[in-house]
């Protein structure tokens, strides 16, 4: 379910460390909780953020989450596509539903996070 | 206790007992054991009643009867925000439907379809009326949907400080516009008219610079001048600020230009006109509709199409997460209740009118308010035009001799002429507005003119004329 | 399925289409008067440059046409006058008709706002009256009828809290709010300048006096407390809250969408409250008319009367009446004096029950919901042991192994003939089911209704899928909210431009 490759915050984003980029979006337990999302709002390209900064929100039919990115640094891209069709952060959240890129400004922010094991004990006390 | 009938309340006292019984209570006392007795009522509060519906009627028509009711005891030319349109007698019979009037907002689609449905005609004619794409299913009244909309570009062009308005706007759209922002970092500007009564386009020019969030500029202003809406589109365009156009007299949208087609950003305004009475004020309906990319700004309710389960056409509450019931502080606005059976009134009074009726309602206001605004100046030597700008059923008047004792005089005459300027507008203390429409037939229209005639003739005028 | 009749007609009209979609070329549903005048071409008037085409995407509709399209959609709505309409917190009682014929007296509904004071004292007379029934019932010292609805009036009444800090020269920043509070107060403190510091509710649903403390500074302006609140529960400490705000120098204000529960019982202003609004379409039986229009007239205590927005009303010694504003108002919040017609029926309600019968309105909605309590708790779970006034919440618990949530259960109500319960609030309350009868009821529609909570229940582990795919007998099934949100379609366009798109 969670792929061992990637990292989990506490807030519910995985980051997924490519070289000097993190690729950052919401895990499966976020989505499932939210239910069907209809809006979804990303920062700007450019724009500078530190780790936990609220970046962007995330809207279902019912509920608002804002949604953090766990690791400080620049915003060099966002995901275009799921704007368009937020939809796909239902359908497939760990892949296809990346929400934006970061070239991240310090490995500590890294260390802060969880495993997909951990991850997966953290979201048991959740439910 | 909770024995005594009561027309309004079912449970009989068999039910009564019943019921405790059921609860395992001994009285309907027990059950109000976690109200503290400190703060606990021993005895029933001093309120008159209960009164039958005869005694009632009695009572009502007794204060009613205090009144002086325009088109009864008196022909009233009044407007300043609130005009006397006449209602379709249908518009109440369907008013009356238990099925629109005694149920909720609509949050669950599938048994409110009615409400949903009549909600999204009203957005749909707003828009029409408006010439912009999206509005929403209403505001309490012109006066708070104006601050929400100065808020609403708040929201859209974060980091500015400054609304531009002009005081052509209503006196109390703007006080109430003070009220919503006095404890935010927003900073209110406002800006004169011209010798034609219409906002100085000049000085509005010069008030809007890099921190400005909005130009509002209201048509047909409170002077009833109609002004260009390309002034507010072309000052807040100048600093990428958005534009508000104002409206108070919603059927003038019938024949004037719209905001959407002259540029505006935003519209927003009172609906009271199309068929609800001026009532002393309230309940009215504001209407309030933007551009597409603003709808998420936008606050209050909005209506959307969508389908059932089946594939059918339905309607729901949409894009709620703007809402405060979802996002709590962090909402558009904190509205909740709003004015659906206005606005349901409004529907129904624009759907009997129509394409046809609608403009020639207001050609018939136009019409009346340039004859009655020419009889009057021809009238009497003290009275003339304050501006000279077009109008469409209001105009301000200038008299030689003070206004009260004017209009004090013309009531004597049976002729409410017009609502001063002065408390309002220090400098304009010689001058009223006067409001006609199809209300006003051509025989108080005679009165009028009479009476202003006798009043420049004599110095005062012969009561008995009205009652 | 019971054997109440239906509430849905058998034929719903199902298809009625928009007023544009049956509009045809030259119909019109009114008739207008000759202008009387002699008419000028409107170019000699009005620049053609400040004028507006034809108005040609108006609809054109004969009244025949348009009274058939509003009654044929009027019956898609579940209404009062059909049953029970228990939705929580929104006190959905009978509207009195008598109410609804009073307001139409010319002498009250022709009234322009601003006629002379002399020529409107019948107005102002029925607006001291109404202001000093509402200090009797509340306890305050004054009450402005000026508010637009409920969340105005609360807007007015944390202003008026910013306005006391102000005259004091302080600047305090934070209002306290329960957990469980509407989501219109966060809102509206928001508004006003301040931030929220959340209370959190105790295993009771209540607030203690400890957790007030514990949130307590110098920066607290005040809190904000629904009584009873949200979970129909009393506020047993909040006698002792209001004793200690006041102690530090803040303010109490009450949330007086409730008062239901206790009107006529207790009153606000012997409990510490400093404001309280009322919703006047709530306990006071003005229609709700699917989203207003309403009335939140604010009362203040007298540490925050002088602040109070718009005018009140004064009778001079001679008899006769004026609207005057308080010395250090907030200012006005709408046009005009108010919303003065949802005034008129709510002073009719209030004549028409009488002091005894507006206690035994408080006494028959708590009676009510009781009854509900105790039919239905062994069948659904309630979420609080603690005594319930007005309204009972069950949480969504024992649905929890069949795959049947909050939501089904509403929908399905509405196959048997009832409007759903509010729904997933309180927020504390896991799937809330929120359920409010008023007094309004009879003990059979009461008894139908638990009939039918009691078969759902069954139905949800006997046939789970026919709840999760209710309602089926409604005029048109489950909506598809997702969509509607994804890809707003907020207006009708015509065809021709929906193919351009």
């Amino acid at each position: 379910m969670y792929p061992e490759e990637y990292l989990y915050s506490r807030e519910h984003e995985w980051v997924k460390v490519d070289g000097e980029i993190a690729v950052v979006g919401i895990t499966e337990f976020a989505q499932t909780e939210l239910g069907e999302v209809v809006f979804v709002e990303l920062p700007d390209v450019g724009q500078l953020f530190d780790a936990n900064d609220e970046v962007g929100t995330i809207e279902s039919v019912k509920a608002v989450a804002e949604f953090y990115t766990p690791v400080a640094g620049e915003i060099v891209e966002i995901n275009e596509i799921i704007v368009e069709s937020p939809e796909m952060l239902n359908d497939d959240p760990h892949q296809d539903g990346w929400l934006i890129r970061v070239r991240y400004s310090s490995e500590s922010d890294l260390a802060e996070l969880m495993d997909a094991a951990a991850y997966e004990k953290f979201i048991e006390g959740e439910e | 206790m909770g024995s005594d009938s009561h027309r309004y309340l079912p449970t009989g006292s068999l039910d009564l007992e019943e019921m405790l019984e059921a609860i395992g209570v001994a009285s309907v006392d027990d059950l109000f054991s976690t109200l503290p007795a400190a703060v606990r009522l021993t005895e029933p509060p001093a309120v008159e009643g209960p009164l039958s519906d005869q005694e009632l009627r009695r009572f009502f028509r007794g204060l009613a009867s205090r009144n002086l009711t325009p088109g009864e005891d008196v022909a009233a030319f009044l407007g300043g925000g609130a005009y006397r349109h006449e209602t379709p007698a249908s518009l109440d019979h369907l008013l009356y439907r238990a099925e629109f009037f005694s149920v909720y907002t609509p949050y669950q689609p599938e048994v409110s379809q009615g409400t949903l449905q009549a909600i999204f005609e009203f957005q749909t004619l707003i828009s029409m009326l408006t010439g912009l794409p999206v509005a929403n299913a209403s505001m309490y009244d012109g006066a708070s949907g104006f601050a929400e909309a100065v808020l609403m570009t708040d929201r859209v062009k974060r980091k500015r400080h400054k609304a531009v308005v002009s005081r052509g706007i209503h006196p109390e759209y703007r006080a109430t516009l003070e009220s919503y922002v006095q404890n935010l970092d927003l900073e209110v500007v406002e800006v004169g008219w011209d010798e034609q009564g219409r906002t100085d386009a000049a000085a509005l020019e010069r008030a809007v610079d890099d921190d400005t969030l909005c130009v509002a500029v209201q048509s047909p202003n409170h002077f009833g001048v109609i002004e260009p809406w390309e002034v507010a589109a072309r000052a807040a365009s100048s600093c990428d600020a958005l534009s508000i156009a104002v409206v108070t007299e919603a059927l003038s949208l019938a024949m004037l230009r719209t905001p959407g087609d002259a540029g505006c950003d935003i519209a927003v305004g009172e609906g009271q006109s199309f068929g609800l009475p001026v009532g002393f004020g309230g309940p009215y309906v504001g209407f309030l509709a933007t551009r597409d990319e603003f709808k998420r700004a936008i606050p209050g309710r909005l209506v959307g199409e969508t389908v059932d389960a089946e594939g059918r056409r339905a309607w729901v509450l949409t894009l709620a997460t703007r809402e405060q019931h979802i996002r709590r502080e962090k909402a558009t606005s904190n509205i909740c209740t709003n004015q659906s059976l206005c606005a349901l009134a409004a529907t129904i009074y624009l759907a009997l009118h129509g394409r046809v009726g609608l403009a020639r309602l207001a050609e018939i206001n136009v019409q009346r308010a340039a004859t009655v605004r020419r009889r009057l100046f021809e009238a009497g030597d003290g009275l003339e035009a304050a501006f000279r700008g077009p109008i469409f059923n209001e105009f301000a008047v200038r008299s030689a001799r003070p206004v009260d004792e004017v209009l004090a005089e013309m009531r004597e005459a049976g002729v409410l002429a017009g609502v001063p300027l002065g408390p309002d507008y220090p400098e304009l203390e010689d001058c009223w507005i006067t409001a006609v429409t199809e209300c006003n037939p051509p025989e108080e229209i005679d009165r009028l003119a009479a009476a202003a005639a006798r009043m420049a003739r004599t110095g005062t005028v012969e009561t008995g004329a009205g009652r | 399925m019971t054997d109440r009749p239906s509430t849905t007609p058998e034929i719903a009209w199902r298809n009625e289409p928009l007023l544009f979609e049956r509009s045809r070329p030259g119909r019109v549903g009114v008739m207008l008067p000759p202008s009387g005048v002699e008419e000028r071409p409107l170019d000699e008037l009005i620049p053609a440059e400040l004028r507006r085409g034809d108005l040609e995407e108006l609809p054109e509709l004969s009244e025949v046409d348009v009274i058939r399209h509003f009654t044929r959609i009027s019956r898609k709505n579940y209404a009062i006058d059909l049953g029970l309409y228990p939705l929580g917190s929104c006190t959905m009682k009978h509207n009195p008709r008598i109410n609804e014929e009073v307001v139409r007296y010319p002498g009250l509904s022709q009234i322009h706002p601003y006629q002379p004071e002399e020529t409107v004292q019948g107005c102002l007379e029925l607006m001291w009256h109404l202001e000093r029934v509402l200090v009797e019932l509340t306890g305050m010292q004054r009450v402005s009828l000026h508010p637009s609805a409920g969340a105005q009036g609360e807007l007015a009444g944390v202003l008026m809290i910013r306005k006391a800090l102000e005259a004091r020269g302080e600047n305090r920043r934070y209002l306290l709010i329960p957990d469980s509070a509407h989501g219109t107060n966060p809102a509206s403190a928001y508004m006003a300048g301040f931030q929220v510091k959340e209370l959190v509710s105790n295993d009771r649903g209540t607030i203690d006096l400890e957790e007030v403390v514990r949130e307590m500074s110098d920066e607290v302006a005040g809190a904000m407390i629904t009584v009873p609140n949200t979970l129909g529960v009393f506020e047993d400490q909040i006698v002792e809250i209001a004793d200690m705000l006041h102690e530090k120098g803040a303010f109490l204000y009450c949330d007086g969408a409730n008062f239901n529960a206790y009107v006529g019982k207790a009153r606000p202003g012997q409990m510490g409250v400093d404001v309280l609004h009322m919703n006047l379409h709530k306990t006071f039986t003005t229609p709700h008319g699917g989203g207003g229009p309403g009335a939140g007239p604010v009362a203040a205590s007298h540490r925050l009367a002088d602040h109070l927005p718009g005018s009140l009303v004064e009778r001079a010694e001679d008899g006769t009446f004026r609207l005057r504003t308080p010395s250090d108002s907030i200012g006005r919040l709408r046009s005009f004096s108010s919303q003065f017609g949802i005034l008129t029926r709510a002073l009719c309600y209030i004549l028409s029950m009488g002091g005894r019968g507006l206690a035994q309105v408080a006494e028959n909605a708590v009676l009510n919901a009781n009854y509900l309590r105790k039919a239905l708790e062994g069948t659904y779970h309630l979420a609080h042991e603690t005594p319930s006034l007005h309204e009972v919440v069950f949480s969504d618990r024992t649905l929890a192994d069949t795959g049947v949530t909050t939501l089904d259960v509403a929908k399905r109500l509405m196959d048997y003939g009832f409007h759903p319960p509010t729904i997933y609030f309180p927020l504390i309350v896991h799937g809330a089911l929120m359920i409010e009868p008023t007094e309004t009821e009879g003990k059979e529609e009461l008894d139908a209704f638990v009939a039918a909570m009691k078969a759902i229940a069954r139905e949800a582990r006997e046939s789970p899928e026919l709840v999760r795919e209710a309602p089926h007998e409604t005029p048109v099934r489950r909506c598809d909210e997702a969509r509607a949100a994804r890809q707003p379609v907020l207006r009708w366009w015509p065809a021709e431009e929906e193919a351009a798109e």
